[in-house]
C-alpha cells in the first residue's frame, strides 16, 4: 500500500474542508472497499481523513422517513429494529452482502461508493477506462460474464456491485448530503451515474461532499417485500443479478409496485416501466411475467454475459411470486 | 504539496558505496516509495535521484496509537498503512491470526474489535485506537482451552489448520450474535470463513454443540 498522511477530524466540517482543499485527500469508514484497492495499487491517495468519528450513526424516524446515518454499519442497519418493521426489503439486501465480519466493517455512506468488481478494473496492467481515462475497456472484448446488459456505453460496460443499493433504489430513498457549499439532498436513483463517455465518474457526488444520512421515505411495502440474489454460490459472492421487488396488494390486486435490479447496470437499476406494468393488475405469475418482458426491454448482452437475458426475466418473476407470497 | 515541504531538497548525497544485500533492500525501500509518487512522477524521479529514501519515510508520520489487546494495553507509533493484521502479526508477533488473502475474502484474519467480528487484512490499526481487540491467542482462559477450541478439536473442525483461527473467532462471534438456531443458519453466517480443505460439516457440528452446550461463549 502507498504511504499517505492520516487524519481522523470529529467535525463533518473539518472533514470536508480537508477533502475540498487536497486534490489527493478521500474519506476513509470501514475501509474495506478503499484498503482493497489501495493494496492493488487501483487508487493511491495521499491522504486518509478517517470519518468514524463524525456523528453519523444513528438510526431514527424523521418526519415519517426512517434516517439512517452514513456511518450506521451494514450489519447494523440489516438487525434494527425500525429497519426490520418498516423497510423490510433494506433489511434483506444488507443480509446478502459479503459475510458477517464484512458487515460489521462496512458503512452505508461506503456501501453506496463502493467501486464496480470489473476484475479489468482491478488489475493495473491492462486498459480500463475507469481507472485510467483513454485507455479503453478490456471488457467489452474480454471475459465479460459479470458485466451490464442495461445502460453502459462503448467505454465501459461495469456494473455496480452493491446490493443495498437495490433496495434504496427500489424504496425511493434520498440521499443527505453536505458539503463546501452547503447541504443538498439527491434522490438515491439519481445519485449514481451512467458510464457514458465518462466512467471514471460514479456519482454525482461532487469533490469533498459527505454522505451524511439516507433517508427512506414511509410506504406500505413492508408486507409483501422480497430481494433475490442470484450469484455463483450460496452466500458471500456478489450478484449475478438481484431483484428487489415490493408490492402493496389489496383484495389480490396490486395497488402499488416498486421494483429495481442489481448486477446488469453501471448503478442500482430502477425498473419504473416495470412498475407501470404491475398496477392495477391481479397478483398471478402472468402478471409478473408481463412486468419481466417490460422490464428487458432495451436489454442488450455480451459474449459472456448471454445468459442474463434470461436470468434477469426469471429472477423478477421469482422475486415478484416470493414478494406476494406465491412462491 | 506537503510532500515537498517536508523534504526540501537540500538533502544529503552519500550515494556511498553499500554491500549488495543493502544495496538491494535500498533498491526494494525507493521503489515502494516510488509507488507512493506515482501520481507525482517529477518529484518521485528527484527523489531517486537523489536516494534520499530514508528521508521521505521520515516525512510520513508515524501515528501514535493505544490499543488493548488480549487484555493487555499497547503503545504503539505506526504508520497509518499499518493493517490491524500486520500490526499483530509482524509488530506483535501474534501470529495466530492468519494472513489468507489480504483482501477480505476468506476469513482467517477474523478477530474481534469492541466484541465484533471483522477482518483485521481491511482496517488499519490507526483507525481501532482507543479499542480493545481480541485474537485467538486471547480467547483460551489460561490453559483452560475456551468452550469452541474444545469443541473443534472434538469434531475435527479442521485438517490443515490454517482457517482455524479465524473460523473459531468467527463461530464464538456466531454464537453471541444469536445466529446459530439451525445448521442453515450456522452456514450461512460462517460463509465469511472459507476454508480449504472442506472442514465445514464438522465446523457446524463444533458449533452446534458449544450452543446447545448452553456454557458462555
Ligand atoms: C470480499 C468482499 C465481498 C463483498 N461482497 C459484497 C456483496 O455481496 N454485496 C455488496 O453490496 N457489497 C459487497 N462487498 C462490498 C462492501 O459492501 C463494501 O466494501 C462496503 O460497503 C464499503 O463500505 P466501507 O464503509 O468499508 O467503505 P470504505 O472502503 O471506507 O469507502 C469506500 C468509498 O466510499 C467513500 N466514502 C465512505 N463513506 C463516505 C461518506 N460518508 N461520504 C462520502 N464518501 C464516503 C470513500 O471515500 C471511498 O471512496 C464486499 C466486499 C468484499 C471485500
Ligand atoms: S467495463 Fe469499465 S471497469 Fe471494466 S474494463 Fe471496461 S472500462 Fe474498466
Ligand atoms: S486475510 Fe483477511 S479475509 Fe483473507
Ligand atoms: S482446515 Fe485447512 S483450510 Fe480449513
Amino acid at each position: 500500500m502507498n504511504q499517505f498522511q492520516y487524519v481522523r477530524p470529529t467535525k463533518n466540517k473539518a472533514a470536508i474542508d480537508t477533502v475540498t482543499k487536497d486534490p489527493n485527500a478521500t474519506f476513509i469508514a470501514g475501509g474495506t472497499n478503499l484498503l482493497d484497492l489501495m493494496k492493488r495499487g487501483v487508487v493511491m491517495p495521499e491522504k486518509l481523513v478517517d470519518i468514524n468519528k463524525l456523528p453519523l450513526r444513528k438510526i431514527e424516524k424523521e418526519s415519517g422517513a426512517v434516517r439512517i446515518g452514513a456511518l450506521a454499519l451494514n450489519g447494523v442497519v440489516a438487525e434494527d429494529k425500525l429497519v426490520l418493521e418498516k423497510h423490510p426489503l433494506l433489511a434483506q439486501a444488507l443480509d446478502a452482502g459479503a459475510s458477517a465480519q464484512l458487515r460489521n466493517m462496512a458503512t452505508v455512506g461506503g456501501n453506496m461508493m463502493q467501486r464496480t468488481r470489473c476484475p479489468y478494473f482491478y488489475d493495473t496492467a491492462l486498459p480500463c477506462n475507469k481507472r485510467e481515462p483513454g485507455t479503453g475497456c478490456s471488457a467489452i472484448e474480454g471475459y465479460n460474464r459479470m458485466h451490464a446488459i442495461f445502460g453502459f456505453s462503448d467505454k465501459c460496460i461495469a456494473t455496480h456491485p452493491s446490493d443495498m443499493g437495490v433496495a434504496l433504489a427500489a424504496l425511493d430513498a434520498t440521499v443527505l448530503v453536505s458539503g463546501p457549499k452547503g447541504d443538498r439532498k439527491i434522490p438515491f436513483v439519481d445519485f449514481h451515474r451512467l458510464p457514458g463517455d465518462t466512467p471514471q465518474i460514479e456519482t454525482n457526488l461532487q469533490k469533498g461532499e459527505l454522505i451524511v444520512a439516507v433517508d427512506v421515505p414511509e410506504n406500505n411495502f413492508a408486507k409483501h417485500a422480497h430481494y433475490l440474489k442470484v450469484r455463483d454460490r450460496a452466500s458471500y459472492a456478489f450478484a449475478l443479478v438481484s431483484v428487489a421487488a415490493a408490492l402493496d396488494i389489496e383484495n389480490n390486486t396490486i395497488k402499488d409496485a416498486r421494483l429495481a435490479m442489481g448486477g446488469v447496470a453501471h448503478k442500482p437499476w430502477r425498473l419504473t416501466e416495470a412498475e407501470k406494468a404491475l398496477v392495477g393488475k391481479p397478483v398471478s405469475e402472468h402478471t409478473f411475467r408481463q412486468a419481466a418482458e417490460v422490464a428487458m426491454r432495451g436489454a442488450r448482452a455480451f459474449e459472456h454475459n448471454q445468459y442474463k437475458l434470461k436470468l434477469a426475466p426469471n429472477s423478477i418473476v421469482q422475486a415478484l411470486k416470493t414478494a406476494a407470497g406465491l412462491a | 504539496m506537503a510532500f515537498e515541504k517536508d523534504c526540501p531538497h537540500a538533502l544529503p548525497e552519500s550515494s556511498d558505496h553499500k554491500p549488495p544485500h543493502e544495496a538491494r533492500r535500498m533498491f526494494l525501500k525507493q521503489s515502494s516509495i516510488l509507488t507512493a509518487f506515482a501520481l507525482t512522477p517529477g518529484v518521485a524521479v528527484k527523489a531517486a535521484d537523489l536516494k534520499f529514501e530514508e528521508k521521505v519515510a521520515a516525512a510520513f508520520e508515524q501515528v501514535k496509537v493505544t490499543l488493548e489487546i488480549n487484555g493487555k494495553k499497547h503503545k504503539l507509533s505506526l504508520e497509518p498503512r499499518t493493517t490491524l493484521l500486520d500490526l499483530l502479526r509482524e509488530r506483535l508477533q501474534l501470529t495466530g491470526t492468519k494472513k489468507g488473502c489480504d483482501y477480505g475474502q476468506c476469513g482467517a484474519c477474523t478477530v474481534h474489535v469492541d466484541g465484533q467480528r471483522v477482518n483485521s487484512c481491511l482496517t488499519l490499526a490507526v483507525m481501532q485506537d482507543g479499542k480493545k481487540v481480541t485474537t485467538i491467542e486471547g480467547l483460551a482462559d489460561g490453559d483452560n482451552l475456551h468452550p469452541m477450541q474444545e469443541a473443534f478439536i472434538k469434531h475435527d473442525g479442521f485438517q490443515c489448520g490454517y482457517c482455524t483461527p479465524g473460523q473459531i473467532m468467527s463461530a464464538v462471534a456466531c454464537i453471541r450474535e444469536g445466529h446459530a438456531d439451525s445448521d442453515e443458519e450456522i452456514r450461512e453466517y460462517m460463509s465469511g470463513n472459507i476454508c480449504r480443505c472442506g472442514a465445514y460439516p464438522n465446523i457446524v457440528n463444533a458449533i452446534k454443540e458449544v450452543k446447545n452446550g448452553g456454557l458462555k461463549v
